[in-house]
């Protein structure tokens, strides 16, 4: 079995994961509380890598970082490497890519949380960031899990867009799902029977985690 | 709303942070960051031809070892354009190196390696006995699936097409055609049974993971413009002198040897 691109695909996941925590959180937020009239359109972007497909994302990521981009230039002039075909550069689409995966189950649960329940905290004379990590996230936290695990296991599944802008580098960019198409390719059969069973059962899991958490009642905080 | 935005530039900051880390690669545990490995892009077509000499060279050379990675020539021209990190770029055509030395993204002579062969291939699943038949094997009607490369960007696709027109049958089986991504993929498609007969390389054709449940048919060579196959060096290239210590390699008797065993004729000069 391919242990670099396992590996790889778990570091790329987990940081993934770790960036959409830090801006999926006060988005989801922000979404969860503005009554902003055009909100929809917001939410209408951050939905959009579940209906395009992984190619066009993938395509437009290129592009846009690439040598010829404007965004590309001034990334190689601060940091003299490039953007396609680094870890960097699939971090950076993973993290887009995923979004919608986490923002969506984080401001759905959000939303759930009673207002009032913060407004008496505010009463108390506690603060609003205090609040939120105190009372807000507590309560809203199945729902704020199964956003990470669903982006942390989305992650580890892309395939279309990591291969658009991956260039399939061993060690660098050659995630599991690549390494699996490899292998089928090169018709090492029981190499990919092997890591595509270790995905299955990652997978169950995963999801069996998920509606073990969303089985769970809220009130379980409540009742405390 | 302050403390939401102060939240916000504390996230776009650690964001920012994480991009601007300079590009590292991670644990030292792992073997492509740990030496001096060079990237070669090599056209599918040497697949299995490749894999055995990349193991002898990395066994030999521990501190400069060769990563490999196999796809369309084409889609590796386009990558490199883009700025892909590849050192070496082995081509199934020539036109994809000269014009990436045009583009002045090269580095030394290009280098022409080996001519291609294109073959018709079938597994034993499908009734239809290509050796005796020929390119009319492609009429039966058990034939209902071709594979062939992409020709859009896959020269071995490219040279099928041209060998189908010229045999004049190109019109006749048009509609039966699945494209491969790659000439792998198309080898994949027809190996696996889900194409009753795929057009593939020569160097596939005869590694035992094919010979084994198939029998192919040589296309005419001169049905089809020669396939002259040629790699460069690319200018990019963080580790010049690995790459060149590498290409000297394949041209090595023992280098030669093999790419010979796999089917390729070596370019005459």
């Amino acid at each position: 079995m391919d242990w670099q691109a396992i590996s790889l695909s778990l570091r790329l996941s987990t940081m993934t994961t770790g960036i959409l925590i830090l801006i999926g959180l006060p988005l989801a937020w922000w979404l969860a509380s503005t009554r902003w009239r055009v909100k929809f359109l917001v939410e209408a972007v951050i939905a959009l890598p579940l209906v395009l497909p992984p190619t066009v994302l993938g395509f437009y990521i290129l592009v846009a970082i690439g040598t010829r981009s404007p965004l590309g230039q001034a990334y190689e002039a601060i940091t003299g490497s490039r953007l396609p075909f680094s870890f960097q550069g699939l971090l950076l689409a993973s993290v887009l890519y995923s979004m919608p995966f986490a923002v969506q189950p984080f401001a759905a649960a959000l939303s759930t949380v009673d207002r009032r329940l913060m407004e008496a905290s505010y009463c108390l004379g506690v603060g609003r960031l205090a609040t939120f990590f105190r009372v807000t996230l507590p309560m809203a936290w199945p729902g704020i899990l199964s956003g990470i695990v669903l982006s942390f296991a989305h992650t580890v599944g892309e395939f279309g867009v990591v291969l658009m802008i991956g260039g399939n580098l061993r060690g660098i960019t050659r995630t599991i799902s690549v390494s699996i198409y490899d292998q089928v390719e090169a018709l090492d059969y029981a190499a990919a029977t092997k890591t595509s069973l270790l995905m299955l059962i990652f997978s169950f899991i995963v999801l069996a985690i998920t509606y073990a958490l969303q089985r769970k009642p809220v009130q379980v905080w409540m009742t405390r | 709303m302050k403390r939401t935005s102060k939240i916000l530039a504390a996230a776009l900051v650690a964001l920012t942070g994480i991009f601007l880390s300079p590009a590292r690669s991670a644990d030292p545990a792992d073997p492509a960051a740990s030496t001096a490995a060079i990237k070669v892009a090599a056209a599918a077509d040497l697949q299995y031809a490749l894999e055995d000499l990349v193991k002898e060279y990395n066994t030999k050379n521990p501190t400069a070892t060769v990563a490999v990675t196999y796809g369309s020539s084409g889609k590796f021209f386009a990558q490199l354009q883009n700025g892909a990190p590849f050192d070496i770029f082995l081509s199934a055509d020539i036109e994809y190196p000269q014009k990436l030395e045009a583009a002045g993204l090269t580095i030394d002579k290009i280098f022409p390696y080996a001519v291609g062969r294109v073959v018709l291939w079938a597994p034993k699943t499908t009734p239809v006995d290509v050796q005796k038949l020929g390119i009319k094997s492609l009429l039966e009607p058990a034939v209902k699936k071709i594979a062939i490369a992409n020709p859009e960007h896959a020269p071995y696709g490219r040279a099928s097409v041209a060998a189908l027109k010229s045999l004049g049958i190109y019109d006749q089986v048009q509609s039966k055609f699945v494209y491969g991504e790659n000439i792998a993929q198309t080898a994949q498609f027809a190996q696996s049974g889900a194409a009753d007969v795929g057009f593939v390389a020569l160097a596939l054709a005869v590694s035992p993971k094919m010979s084994n449940v198939g029998s192919y048919w040589e296309v005419p060579f001169d049905a089809y413009p020669r396939m002259d196959q040629a790699g460069v060096i690319l200018k990019a290239s963080g580790h010049l002198e690995a790459a060149r210590a590498f290409r000297d390699f394949l041209f090595s008797p023992h280098g030669i040897e093999v790419l010979k065993k796999f089917g390729f004729s070596l370019p005459e000069k």
